[in-house]
Protein backbone atom coordinates (compact mmCIF):
# COMPACT_ATOMS: atom_id res chain seq x y z
CA UNK A 1 0.00 0.00 0.00
CA UNK A 2 1.91 3.43 -1.27
CA UNK A 3 1.36 6.48 1.55
CA UNK A 4 -0.22 10.08 0.15
CA UNK A 5 3.53 11.39 0.30
CA UNK A 6 4.54 8.64 -2.11
CA UNK A 7 1.62 9.18 -4.33
CA UNK A 8 2.22 12.76 -4.63
CA UNK A 9 5.26 13.85 -6.53
CA UNK A 10 7.72 16.40 -5.34
CA UNK A 11 7.23 18.81 -8.62
CA UNK A 12 3.47 18.42 -7.25
CA UNK A 13 4.30 19.40 -3.79
CA UNK A 14 6.64 22.69 -5.38
CA UNK A 15 4.39 23.76 -8.32
CA UNK A 16 0.81 23.47 -6.37
CA UNK A 17 -2.29 24.30 -8.65
CA UNK A 18 -4.45 25.13 -5.60
CA UNK A 19 -4.04 28.62 -4.26
CA UNK A 20 -4.07 27.73 -0.87
CA UNK A 21 -1.25 25.20 -1.03
CA UNK A 22 0.41 27.84 -3.06
CA UNK A 23 0.48 29.94 -0.03
CA UNK A 24 2.19 27.25 1.99
CA UNK A 25 5.14 26.25 -0.81
CA UNK A 26 6.51 29.88 -1.32
CA UNK A 27 6.09 30.51 2.94
CA UNK A 28 8.21 27.49 3.36
CA UNK A 29 10.34 28.62 0.97
CA UNK A 30 10.96 31.84 2.48
CA UNK A 31 11.75 30.08 5.82
CA UNK A 32 13.98 27.83 4.33
CA UNK A 33 16.08 30.55 2.51
CA UNK A 34 15.80 32.16 5.85
CA UNK A 35 16.89 29.34 8.00
CA UNK A 36 20.20 28.91 5.07
CA UNK A 37 21.09 32.35 5.56
CA UNK A 38 21.45 31.84 9.56
CA UNK A 39 23.40 28.32 8.68
CA UNK A 40 25.51 31.59 6.69
CA UNK A 41 25.76 34.22 9.98
CA UNK A 42 27.03 30.43 12.03
CA UNK A 43 29.59 29.84 9.31
CA UNK A 44 31.01 33.34 9.37
CA UNK A 45 31.29 33.25 13.53
CA UNK A 46 32.94 29.88 13.08
CA UNK A 47 35.63 30.84 10.72
CA UNK A 48 35.77 33.69 13.16
CA UNK A 49 36.73 31.35 15.95
CA UNK A 50 39.03 29.09 13.54
CA UNK A 51 40.98 32.11 12.42
CA UNK A 52 41.35 33.01 16.09
CA UNK A 53 42.51 29.99 17.74
CA UNK A 54 45.15 29.40 14.76
CA UNK A 55 46.66 33.08 15.04
CA UNK A 56 46.91 32.28 18.49
CA UNK A 57 48.76 29.00 18.18
CA UNK A 58 51.15 30.57 14.91
CA UNK A 59 54.53 31.31 15.84
CA UNK A 60 55.98 34.33 16.63
CA UNK A 61 56.75 36.97 14.02
CA UNK A 62 60.81 37.10 13.21
CA UNK A 63 62.99 39.89 14.68
CA UNK A 64 64.14 41.98 11.61
CA UNK A 65 66.65 44.79 11.74
CA UNK A 66 64.80 48.00 10.85
CA UNK A 67 66.72 50.94 11.66
CA UNK A 68 70.22 52.38 13.30
CA UNK A 69 69.82 53.79 16.27
CA UNK A 70 71.03 57.37 14.97
CA UNK A 71 69.98 57.14 11.62
CA UNK A 72 66.83 59.34 11.69
CA UNK A 73 66.56 62.84 13.09
CA UNK A 74 64.29 63.41 16.13
CA UNK A 75 60.93 64.14 14.19
CA UNK A 76 61.95 61.98 11.15
CA UNK A 77 60.58 58.75 10.01
CA UNK A 78 61.55 55.48 8.07
CA UNK A 79 59.71 53.23 6.69
CA UNK A 80 60.15 49.74 6.21
CA UNK A 81 58.15 46.60 5.24
CA UNK A 82 57.46 43.86 8.25
CA UNK A 83 56.45 41.13 9.06
CA UNK A 84 56.62 40.50 5.61
CA UNK A 85 57.51 42.36 2.10
CA UNK A 86 54.48 44.63 1.01
CA UNK A 87 53.40 45.11 4.37
CA UNK A 88 54.17 48.85 4.81
CA UNK A 89 55.00 50.29 8.17
CA UNK A 90 56.36 53.70 9.87
CA UNK A 91 59.27 54.36 11.99
CA UNK A 92 59.05 57.66 13.96
CA UNK A 93 61.82 58.88 16.55
CA UNK A 94 59.25 60.68 18.80
CA UNK A 95 61.88 61.88 21.16
CA UNK A 96 66.08 61.62 21.37
CA UNK A 97 65.91 57.83 23.00
CA UNK A 98 62.07 57.12 21.89
CA UNK A 99 61.09 55.29 18.47
CA UNK A 100 57.30 53.92 17.76
CA UNK A 101 56.58 52.33 14.58
CA UNK A 102 53.11 51.18 13.10
CA UNK A 103 51.45 49.96 10.23
CA UNK A 104 51.38 52.41 7.49
CA UNK A 105 47.82 50.48 6.86
CA UNK A 106 44.50 53.17 8.33
CA UNK A 107 42.26 50.67 10.10
CA UNK A 108 39.68 52.50 8.34
CA UNK A 109 40.38 52.11 4.50
CA UNK A 110 43.13 51.16 4.66
CA UNK A 111 45.64 54.43 2.74
CA UNK A 112 49.05 55.06 3.91
CA UNK A 113 49.34 57.08 6.62
CA UNK A 114 51.95 59.92 7.74
CA UNK A 115 53.57 61.37 10.59
CA UNK A 116 52.60 65.27 10.99
CA UNK A 117 55.01 67.09 12.85
CA UNK A 118 53.13 69.70 13.20
CA UNK A 119 50.16 67.81 15.25
CA UNK A 120 52.65 65.19 16.40
CA UNK A 121 50.13 62.47 15.44
CA UNK A 122 49.84 59.95 12.95
CA UNK A 123 47.40 60.98 10.25
CA UNK A 124 45.43 59.60 7.57
CA UNK A 125 44.89 61.80 4.31
CA UNK A 126 42.02 59.97 2.86
CA UNK A 127 39.85 60.76 5.72
CA UNK A 128 41.66 62.78 8.55
CA UNK A 129 41.41 60.19 10.96
CA UNK A 130 44.19 60.71 13.64
CA UNK A 131 46.30 58.26 15.24
CA UNK A 132 48.18 58.83 18.24
CA UNK A 133 52.36 58.35 17.68
CA UNK A 134 52.65 56.54 21.18
CA UNK A 135 50.35 53.73 21.29
CA UNK A 136 48.15 53.83 17.70
CA UNK A 137 45.25 54.67 19.66
CA UNK A 138 42.52 56.58 17.74
CA UNK A 139 42.22 60.49 18.03
CA UNK A 140 40.10 61.76 15.89
CA UNK A 141 38.09 60.77 12.64
CA UNK A 142 36.50 57.91 11.46
CA UNK A 143 38.45 54.64 12.24
CA UNK A 144 37.50 52.90 15.22
CA UNK A 145 40.48 50.36 15.31
CA UNK A 146 44.06 51.44 16.68
CA UNK A 147 46.86 50.82 14.07
CA UNK A 148 49.00 47.74 14.47
CA UNK A 149 51.99 48.52 16.70
CA UNK A 150 55.75 46.71 15.49
CA UNK A 151 57.06 46.19 19.29
CA UNK A 152 60.76 47.28 19.13
CA UNK A 153 63.63 46.07 21.10
CA UNK A 154 67.15 47.63 20.75
CA UNK A 155 70.16 45.69 20.50
CA UNK A 156 73.75 48.13 20.36
CA UNK A 157 72.75 50.75 18.22
CA UNK A 158 69.90 48.21 16.23
CA UNK A 159 66.45 49.08 16.23
CA UNK A 160 65.11 45.33 15.90
CA UNK A 161 61.09 44.54 14.98
CA UNK A 162 60.41 41.65 17.19
CA UNK A 163 56.45 41.29 16.86
CA UNK A 164 53.00 42.92 16.37
CA UNK A 165 49.80 43.96 18.58
CA UNK A 166 46.88 45.22 18.02
CA UNK A 167 46.68 43.22 14.73
CA UNK A 168 43.13 41.45 15.75
CA UNK A 169 44.96 38.29 15.81
CA UNK A 170 46.23 38.19 19.31
CA UNK B 1 -16.42 19.88 5.91
CA UNK B 2 -14.73 22.01 3.08
CA UNK B 3 -15.56 25.05 4.92
CA UNK B 4 -13.51 23.13 8.31
CA UNK B 5 -10.55 22.58 5.82
CA UNK B 6 -10.33 26.03 4.92
CA UNK B 7 -9.83 27.34 8.45
CA UNK B 8 -7.61 24.66 9.62
CA UNK B 9 -5.56 25.69 6.59
CA UNK B 10 -6.45 29.39 7.98
CA UNK B 11 -4.66 28.77 11.36
CA UNK B 12 -1.53 26.74 9.69
CA UNK B 13 -0.88 29.69 7.87
CA UNK B 14 -1.12 32.03 10.65
CA UNK B 15 1.18 29.82 12.76
CA UNK B 16 3.68 29.85 9.95
CA UNK B 17 3.82 33.48 9.61
CA UNK B 18 4.32 33.61 13.27
CA UNK B 19 7.16 31.13 12.89
CA UNK B 20 8.48 33.50 10.25
CA UNK B 21 8.32 36.55 11.96
CA UNK B 22 10.15 34.69 14.98
CA UNK B 23 13.37 33.56 12.48
CA UNK B 24 13.93 36.87 11.06
CA UNK B 25 14.10 38.44 14.55
CA UNK B 26 16.38 35.88 15.10
CA UNK B 27 18.39 36.46 12.15
CA UNK B 28 18.50 40.15 12.60
CA UNK B 29 20.47 39.34 15.79
CA UNK B 30 22.59 36.86 14.29
CA UNK B 31 23.91 39.46 11.94
CA UNK B 32 24.21 41.91 14.71
CA UNK B 33 26.45 39.28 16.27
CA UNK B 34 28.53 38.17 13.61
CA UNK B 35 29.36 42.00 12.97
CA UNK B 36 30.30 42.70 16.36
CA UNK B 37 32.40 40.01 16.97
CA UNK B 38 34.48 40.45 13.79
CA UNK B 39 34.95 44.03 14.76
CA UNK B 40 36.43 42.99 18.09
CA UNK B 41 38.31 40.23 16.44
CA UNK B 42 39.48 42.86 13.97
CA UNK B 43 40.11 45.29 16.83
CA UNK B 44 42.64 42.63 18.87
CA UNK B 45 39.96 40.80 21.14
CA UNK B 46 39.75 36.99 19.76
CA UNK B 47 38.14 36.34 23.46
CA UNK B 48 34.96 37.32 21.87
CA UNK B 49 34.82 35.01 19.00
CA UNK B 50 33.65 31.96 20.85
CA UNK B 51 30.83 32.90 22.84
CA UNK B 52 29.73 34.47 19.35
CA UNK B 53 30.43 31.08 17.69
CA UNK B 54 28.13 29.31 21.01
CA UNK B 55 25.05 32.33 20.71
CA UNK B 56 25.24 32.32 16.87
CA UNK B 57 24.88 28.20 16.78
CA UNK B 58 22.20 28.33 19.21
CA UNK B 59 20.28 30.89 16.89
CA UNK B 60 20.83 28.56 14.02
CA UNK B 61 19.30 25.61 16.01
CA UNK B 62 16.63 27.65 16.89
CA UNK B 63 16.09 28.83 13.02
CA UNK B 64 16.09 24.94 11.78
CA UNK B 65 13.60 23.54 14.35
CA UNK B 66 11.34 26.20 13.40
CA UNK B 67 12.01 25.29 9.66
CA UNK B 68 11.17 22.07 10.75
CA UNK B 69 8.04 23.00 12.79
CA UNK B 70 6.77 24.81 9.18
CA UNK B 71 7.32 21.91 7.56
CA UNK B 72 4.85 19.82 9.85
CA UNK B 73 2.32 22.30 10.45
CA UNK B 74 2.39 22.48 5.74
CA UNK B 75 2.06 18.78 6.24
CA UNK B 76 -0.71 18.47 8.86
CA UNK B 77 -2.48 21.31 7.16
CA UNK B 78 -2.36 19.58 3.70
CA UNK B 79 -3.48 16.01 5.03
Amino acid sequence: MQTKQQKTPLWREEFSVFKNDERYVSRRQLTKFLTLTSLAMFAGNIWILVRSLWKGKAAGLPGVAIARAGEIPVGGVKLFQYPVQGEQCILVRTAEETYAAFSQKCTHLSCAVYYSKESQDLVCPCHEGHFSVHDGSVLQGPPTRPLPAVTLQRRGDELIAIGMTNTGAD
Amino acid sequence: MRAERFSQQGRGLTVIDGALALIVMLLMVQIWLLSATLDAYLAGHGEAALPGAIVSGLLFAVCAGLYLFVRRIERAAKD
